[in-house]
């Protein structure tokens, strides 16, 4: 089992489509995901990853496309003729089975007589071997979830996939098992493919990062790739918050992209510019901000991007501060800022000046309101907050 | 037997709101033992003193008490038979519901969709009319002249030539009167069934087949046994059925027990066999309950 060596295969989507009725719930997905990679799969809710899984674990007919392993085909094979296991968001734990049974379940159905030493080794591998004859009842959900783990990888798939599988656990249990898992795949070198809505998991977990919109793939990549270098408005407010100017595109200046904005100018690199027409939106990520008080304009390094704003709220999180800006067109701009110096900040109310390197901006096609991907749970969350600090500072 | 620490967790955290409706609960419980005291505990102490009364001499059909446990001893020499005959029909008749409602409650309850309630009614629709009814509507389906039975006589594959007045008969009127109390808990048990786990026995390399075998039936369990028992149970007293769709060999013995009690008014013979009649089903049902392994039900 921890023979890293065994032969893992490339999982392949290819023009994959689901549609139920007119809807499209998974469009034309087309991906490779890499022999013993950890990959995570991420979108808003109802975007289509659980479709997607299930499509690959045989449990949902792709209306078309094609899914191999390596050379071979398995579209055509019904589930229980996949080399794929699949660990559900609910953990499906068969109620009448003790954890030992639970485990041993598919061994058993491929007709293994002696699954007593496997058993025992995959319960010791997810820390359960004491609790071996409990029932799925007795157990915590954390407990539960490592058995539902426990019970696909077992029989040692090409690829495992796991649906939202720490769904259902609180923080510090998910942060836990987040850790868990990765060590898991790690020993075993299994592809995993990891369904979350939580851009953090995914980041932390995964070696490959699909953003999923709308029953497509926005971009692909290395979390730190993907989280520098956004593509689309989407993926820039879906993973993490990003800072969008609607401009224009003007001319070029060397290897930098020229951008003009409500009467300013901003420089973008060529190569992160991924927009097609003259209009742009430009971006920029929050901690890549600099926050000067206006009377130090001249410490602006020369080159960089900036324009000038008033602070309408600053927030105290302790490792940083946060930093509401409104420009003066009207839009705010959230700034981060490490809290490395004691002492001075500003305050509301102050003229300050926002600077930041240009090789830090990205442009990109404009998408229909800036708001794209952004989780509206977040926005209620922050008004709340506002709201909060307001009140704390009349008091 | 379940999750003993949270149990014990939960009585201690919450004490006095135990007390108190401890004793609420012993006023609820009043109801329920009054009426089982007045109409379960009497009747059975009068039964059973009535099954050992002695006749009073030169007057027949009065008897006085007694304590002649030989009554016991000739009802069962006379009767034996008939009681092997209920539970060989009782049990034919639930294994044929059993079959027969199996896959009904599954498709209500995977199937069926929108129309899932719907069936429901039409299960129970049928209960509406009187049971003698619908049991003499049976003698006309089975009649000699019937569609049923001329159909399968051509095909000689009727022993007798007939249905009605046979044990064939019977066991069909049995199944089918008692095929909605199959029916129903085969259905709350299957409904209980999360389908995920279908799925998830489908992704863990069983065929449709096999996590039937060891899912679902496995689960339905407890549905099975409280409909077999229901079935079964009622059946093995039946005597409506034996009486309109059988002839006299093929007598149960809730008709020998009728006929004591109000044809040849012999009240201690007909109560010595329903005494006999209730512990032989209670000593079944409990070897069964002790098979099927279900503690839940006890
Ligand atoms: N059987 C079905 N019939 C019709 N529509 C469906 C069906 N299954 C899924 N859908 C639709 O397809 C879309 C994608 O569903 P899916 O379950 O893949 O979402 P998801 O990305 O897993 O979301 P979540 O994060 O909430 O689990 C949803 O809009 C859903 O309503
Ligand atoms: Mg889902």
């Amino acid at each position: 089992m921890t023979d890293a060596a065994r032969a893992v295969e490339d999982l392949h989507l290819q023009n994959l489509t689901k549609r139920f009725g007119d809807f499209v719930a998974v469009d034309d997905l087309t991906l490779t995901i890499p022999a013993g990679s950890f990959f995570a799969l991420l979108g808003a809710s109802g975007c289509g990853k659980t479709t997607t899984l299930r499509m690959v674990a045989g449990l949902e007919d792709p209306t078309e496309g094609s899914i191999r392993i390596g050379e071979k085909d398995i579209t055509g094979l019904r589930a229980f003729e996949r080399p794929v296991n699949t660990v559900f968001q609910s953990y499906a734990l068969f109620p009448h089975l003790d954890i030992f049974e639970n485990v041993a379940f598919g061994l058993r159905r491929r007709g293994i007589k002696d699954v007593k030493p496997a058993v025992e080794q995959m319960l010791d591998l997810v820390e359960l071997g004491s609790l071996a004859r409990r029932k799925p009842s007795q157990l915590s959900g954390g407990q539960q979830q490592r058995v539902a783990v426990a019970r696909a990888l077992i029989n040692e798939p090409d690829v495992l996939l796991l649906d939202e599988p720490l769904g259902a656990l609180d923080l510090k249990l998910r942060r836990q098992m987040q850790i868990e898992l990765k060590r898991i795949q790690m020993d075993v070198g299994t592809t995993f493919v990891h369904v979350t809505h939580d851009q953090e998991e995914a980041m932390t977990m995964a070696d490959t990062v699909a953003v999923m919109n709308a029953g497509r793939i926005e971009q692909m990549g290395h979390p730190a790739d993907i989280y520098e270098t956004p593509q689309t408005v989407f993926v820039a407010n879906f993973l993490g918050q990003s800072n969008l100017i609607d401009g224009r595109r003007t001319g070029t200046s060397g290897e930098f992209g020229v951008i003009e904005a409500h009467g300013l100018s901003f420089m973008v690199p060529s190569d992160r510019c991924f927009c097609s027409g003259s209009d742009v939106t430009l971006g920029v990520r929050p901690e890549k901000i600099t926050v000067l008080d206006a009377v130090d304009a001249e410490q602006v390094p020369d080159g960089h991007n900036r324009l000038e704003g008033r602070v309408t709220d600053v927030s105290y999180t302790g490792v940083s501060t946060q930093y509401l800006i409104d420009a003066p067109w009207g839009q705010e701009l959230i700034v981060f800022e490490q809290n490395v110096v004691v002492g001075d900040r500003c305050s509301v109310g102050d003229p300050v000046i926002l600077h930041w390197a240009p090789s830090h901006t990205f442009g990109l096609d404009p998408a229909p309101g800036r708001g794209a991907g952004i989780d509206p749970e977040v926005i209620e969350a922050e008004r709340v907050n506002a709201h909060l600090r307001v009140r704390g500072a009349e008091d | 037997m379940v999750a003993v620490v949270p149990t014990a967790a939960r009585s201690g955290a919450s004490a006095p709101v135990a007390q108190r409706s401890s004793k609420t609960g012993y006023l609820l419980l009043f109801p329920g033992m009054a009426w089982l005291g007045v109409f379960f505990a009497i009747p059975f102490v009068t039964l059973f003193m009535t099954s050992l009364q002695a006749p009073v001499a030169g007057s027949p059909g009065k008897y006085q008490f007694g304590l002649e446990f030989g009554n016991y001893a000739s009802a069962m020499a006379e009767y034996w038979p008939l009681f092997l005959r209920s539970f060989l029909y009782a049990g034919i008749a639930t294994l044929l519901a059993l079959a027969i409602a199996y896959p009904l409650a599954y498709f209500i309850a995977f199937r069926a969709g929108q129309w899932r309630s719907l069936m429901l009614v039409l299960v129970i629709a049928p209960s509406f009319a009187s049971f003698l009814l619908r049991t003499y509507a049976w003698k006309t389906i089975l009649a000699d002249e019937g569609i049923i039975t001329s159909t399968l006589n051509s095909l000689h594959l009727l022993p007798e030539g007939r249905i009605l007045n046979t044990g064939i008969a019977v066991v069909a009127g049995l199944t089918y009167n008692f095929l909605p109390f199959m029916i129903l808990p085969l259905y709350a048990a299957l409904e209980k069934i999360d389908p995920r786990l279908m799925e998830a026995a489908g992704d863990l390399y069983a065929s449709p087949q096999t996590a039937f075998r060891k899912v679902t039936w496995p689960l339905s369990m407890p549905g099975i046994v409280a409909g077999t028992l229901l079935t079964f149970i009622p059946a093995s007293g039946d005597y409506i059925n034996a009486a309109l769709l059988g002839s006299t060999g093929n007598r149960m013995i809730g008709n020998a027990i009728q006929i004591n009690f109000i044809q040849f008014r012999d009240y201690p013979t007909a109560s010595a066999l329903s005494f006999v009649l209730m512990a032989a089903i209670l000593v079944l049902v409990f070897t069964y309950i002790r098979r099927a392994g279900t503690e839940d039900l006890v």
